[in-house]
Formats: structure tokens, C-alpha cells, sequence
């Protein structure tokens, strides 16, 4: 089929969806309405489970299988990445040329970067009181991190990076939640049950089980996201194609 | 109040949406997936949403583009390597990406 | 205002679509589905939306004083976003793995099955 047959094909095809679409969007509720059923009971059971931020609460807290299959689903793209970017037969590694940095870009990372940690960890920390959790706290840490990347150079950056540490860390807080799933599951009755004493509501330990499982969530991220970045740092930055004459590939650590 | 506000968010929204298809370079099309990102943020916290707009501007502001301005780096390169090792017979891409 | 944010999503998801069909470059479909997965949250955030309501968040808002808009889209988006960022990760991956392998970026380039 032509270019030219295509783009038509989908012409036809993207009408019809358009018509459709725009009709139904007449029967859909107007926009800004004010009757929302599922909505009000999931603020009534966030309260009832003493956690200030709602969307956590209905996160980790009253759809939390939802969030076990989006962290499975998380680091099976971790495990995906590392099997493709691994190296293959006909690669070399050549280490990464040391490159120079203007001082005020130094200086500037060297004042941000443990800035953004703390910052991470605290969005990671108070994601059950306030808008946060352990997704955007992780992915925080992990680009936190990379600052030393853009401060100083690629090798700076590997040996402030524990690969091996990070991949570990990924798989236990990945299990960690199943396991405290499986706790809830023995102790109260139900798979990812909330079984801990609720606490006081808007203190760091209120929500029973929400802040254990954001921190499993914050840990799990910030690793996996720093291990996929690193995959692709290993491509771009240090390895090379198929040498002329047929060298050997040398096996990165 | 917020109806105008919402209206303004909404249109950028729309507007780097399209000049990011639009954008046939993959280089370029990164920068404007930021712009995207960025808009998709304030059109989020706008819409009283400040959870999905923290997530989307950690990931679509700094991750999505980053991992495509590495991937234009990674199949780029090759190419470079490939017409450095004398092969001479020129590149069959048609799209080598930016040389970065 | 009724309808025209639940159009404005349906014209983004349409011209990511169109971005698809017409790429000539793998990275650039990427690109383009990250587009027409950002039309989903739209979508999904303008269905939850209440006229005068605030945030979900109850850190510094007395339970009751206010109308909330709804949480529950809210947490759907929140998974969607996390989740379309690491599909765009694999996908990139392959891309990467595509042109080692056949030396192409061109989509319509790559249309029969080798072996």
C-alpha cells in the first residue's frame, strides 16, 4: 500500500472516529458538574482510613492493587531495558572521554544536588498528608541524581551510582509490597489490607499502611529509574559499534 | 475565575501538541515534548489536580524527552562510527537524527 | 466550555494518530504516542472536574469546608502517567535494538518479516 493510500486510509478512518466522538461527547456529564458518587465515597473511606491526601489514600490505600500492577509494570520495563541495552557480541566499551564543565555549572550542582535529594525524600515522606507520593518523589531522586551528571562528567557519575546496590534495591522494595500485602492479607483478612493503627490524622504517621507502602513505592522508583537511565547512558555515552577489524568485546564490569 | 484560566492552559496544551507531531525532527521534537510536558503541568494544577501535575512534570518535563535526545545520540552515533570505519558506501538512513 | 475540553482531547489523540501514520522515523512515532497518551489524561482529569472545588487534599483544609474535585480520576492519571513514561523507555530500547539490527530508522522501510 502507497504512502499516499495510507494517509487516505486513515482519513476515512479518523471521520467516522470523529463523528462518533464528537456525538458522544454531547451525552458525557458538562464539564465542571457536580455530581460525582465515586468520588464522594472515596473521600468518605480516605477519611474514615485517617489520610490527608486523598489521591494517596485511593492509591495505596483503597485501589492499591491497581498501584501493585503499575509498579510490576515499572519494573518489568526495568528488567526489559537492561536485557535490550545489554551489550552484545560485536560491541566495545570505550571509557567516556573526561569532559570539562564551566565553574558556575559546577557550583551550581554542587549547591542543587543535595538540595534536590532532601526535597525527594520529602516528597516520598509526606506523600499521605500532602500532594506527593512515593511516584513523584522517586522519579525526583532519580533525575536529583543526575545533576552530577550535568555538573560534573559521566565518570563522576558512575562512581556516586552503585549499580549493583540499585538493582537490589529495586527487586526488595518491589517485593517489599507484595510482602506487606501478604502481611495484610494474614493479619487482617484481605490482600493489601490497611492493618496498622491509623494514627492521628494530618501527622507523618497517620494512614496505617500508606506511608510503608509510599516508601516501598519512593525506594523502588528512584531506583528503577536510575538503573533505565543508566542502560541508556551506557549506550549513548560509552559504547561503541562494530570495530573494523574485528576486535574482542570487553565485558562492562 | 477559573474558566478563562482553564481555557488558556487548555489551548497551549492543544497548540505544542500539534507542533509536536508536526515536528519531524526527533531532536527538536524532544524540546517541544518538554514545552508539552511543561503546559500538561499547569493545565493539571489548574484542573485542582497537584498529584498528576508533580508526576508529569517529574517524567514528561525531564524523563520522556531526555531518554529520546539519548536514544538520537545512541543510533546516530552508530552511524557516524559506521562511515568512520571506511565503509564509504554512505548511510541508508534517510532520518540520521541530529549529530549531537 | 461545555464540551470543548472533552474535543480538545479527541483532536490531540487525532493528530497524534496522523503523526503515526505519516512518521518516517521511529523515534518520532514515540514521540507521537507519548502524545496521544497525554490526550487520555486530559480526558480523564476534565471528567473528574468540579465547578468551584479544590484540590483532594486535606493538609491544610478543614474535612467538609469545601467541594473536592473527584480523586479517583486523579489516581487513574497518576498510573497512566508513570506507566506511559516507562512504555516510551521500551520502546525506545527496541528502536535502539532495530537500528543495530537493520541499519533503518524508516518505518516504512521495515515492512516485511526477516529471518
Amino acid at each position: 500500500m502507497t504512502a499516499r493510500g495510507r494517509v487516505l486510509l486513515f482519513g476515512a478512518g479518523a471521520v467516522v472516529v470523529a463523528v462518533f466522538f464528537g456525538l458522544s461527547c454531547g451525552e458525557l456529564p458538562r464539564f465542571g458538574a457536580t455530581a460525582h458518587p465515586y468520588g464522594d465515597r472515596a473521600v468518605a473511606a480516605s477519611l474514615a482510613h485517617r489520610t490527608a491526601n486523598v489521591v494517596s489514600s485511593v492509591n495505596f490505600d483503597v485501589r492499591a492493587f491497581d498501584t501493585l500492577g503499575e509498579e510490576s509494570i515499572l519494573f518489568a520495563t526495568v528488567l526489559g531495558a537492561t536485557l535490550l541495552l545489554r551489550l552484545a557480541r560485536d560491541e566495545q566499551v570505550r571509557p567516556a572521554p573526561a569532559e570539562g564543565v564551566l565553574p558556575t555549572t559546577r557550583l551550581l550542582g554542587i549547591v542543587l544536588l543535595p538540595l534536590a535529594l532532601v526535597v525527594g525524600v520529602y516528597i516520598v515522606a509526606h506523600g499521605q498528608l500532602s500532594p506527593g507520593g512515593g511516584f513523584q518523589g522517586g522519579v525526583v531522586l532519580a533525575t536529583a541524581l543526575h545533576l552530577g551528571y550535568v555538573a560534573a562528567d559521566y565518570r563522576v557519575l558512575e562512581r556516586v551510582r552503585p549499580l549493583a546496590v540499585l538493582d537490589v534495591a529495586d527487586s526488595a522494595a518491589a517485593a517489599a509490597f507484595t510482602v506487606m500485602g501478604l502481611a495484610g492479607l494474614a493479619a487482617g483478612g484481605a490482600f493489601l489490607k490497611n492493618v496498622l493503627p491509623l494514627g492521628t490524622f494530618n501527622q507523618i504517621t497517620s494512614g496505617g499502611t500508606v506511608p510503608l507502602f509510599n516508601a516501598a513505592v519512593g525506594i523502588e522508583v528512584a531506583s528503577g529509574v536510575i538503573v533505565l537511565l543508566a542502560h541508556f547512558l551506557e549506550q549513548a555515552v560509552e559504547m561503541s559499534g562494530p570495530p573494523e577489524g574485528g576486535g574482542s568485546a570487553e565485558e562492562e564490569h | 475565575m477559573n474558566g478563562p484560566l482553564i481555557g488558556v492552559a487548555l489551548a497551549l496544551v492543544v497548540l505544542s501538541a500539534t507542533v509536536a507531531v508536526l515536528t519531524r525532527e526527533p531532536v527538536r521534537q524532544a524540546v517541544v515534548l518538554a514545552v508539552l510536558g511543561l503546559s500538561l503541568s499547569v493545565l493539571f494544577a489548574v484542573l485542582q489536580a497537584p498529584d498528576v501535575a508533580l508526576s508529569q512534570l517529574a517524567v514528561g518535563t525531564a524523563l520522556t524527552p531526555l531518554l529520546i535526545l539519548l536514544t538520537v545520540r545512541k543510533v546516530s552515533r552508530r552511524s557516524l562510527d559506521d562511515s568512520d570505519s571506511g565503509d564509504g558506501s554512505g548511510d541508508d538512513d534517510p532520518d540520521a537524527g541530529g549529530r549531537t | 466550555m461545555g464540551v470543548l475540553v472533552y474535543l480538545a482531547a479527541g483532536w490531540m489523540l487525532l493528530v497524534a494518530l496522523y503523526g503515526l501514520v505519516t512518521s518516517r522515523n521511529l523515534v518520532h512515532a514515540v514521540g507521537c504516542l507519548s502524545v496521544a497518551q497525554a490526550s487520555t489524561y486530559v480526558l480523564l482529569l476534565a471528567v473528574g472536574y468540579r465547578d468551584g472545588a479544590t484540590a483532594p487534599v486535606f493538609s491544610d483544609l478543614a474535612p467538609g469546608s469545601r467541594p473536592l474535585v473527584d480523586p479517583v480520576v486523579q489516581a487513574l492519571a497518576l498510573t497512566d502517567v508513570v506507566v506511559g513514561a516507562t512504555v516510551t523507555a521500551l520502546l525506545l530500547a527496541l528502536t535502539i535494538q532495530l537500528r543495530k539490527r537493520y541499519s533503518t530508522l524508516d518505518p516504512q522501510a521495515l515492512t516485511g518479516l526477516r529471518g
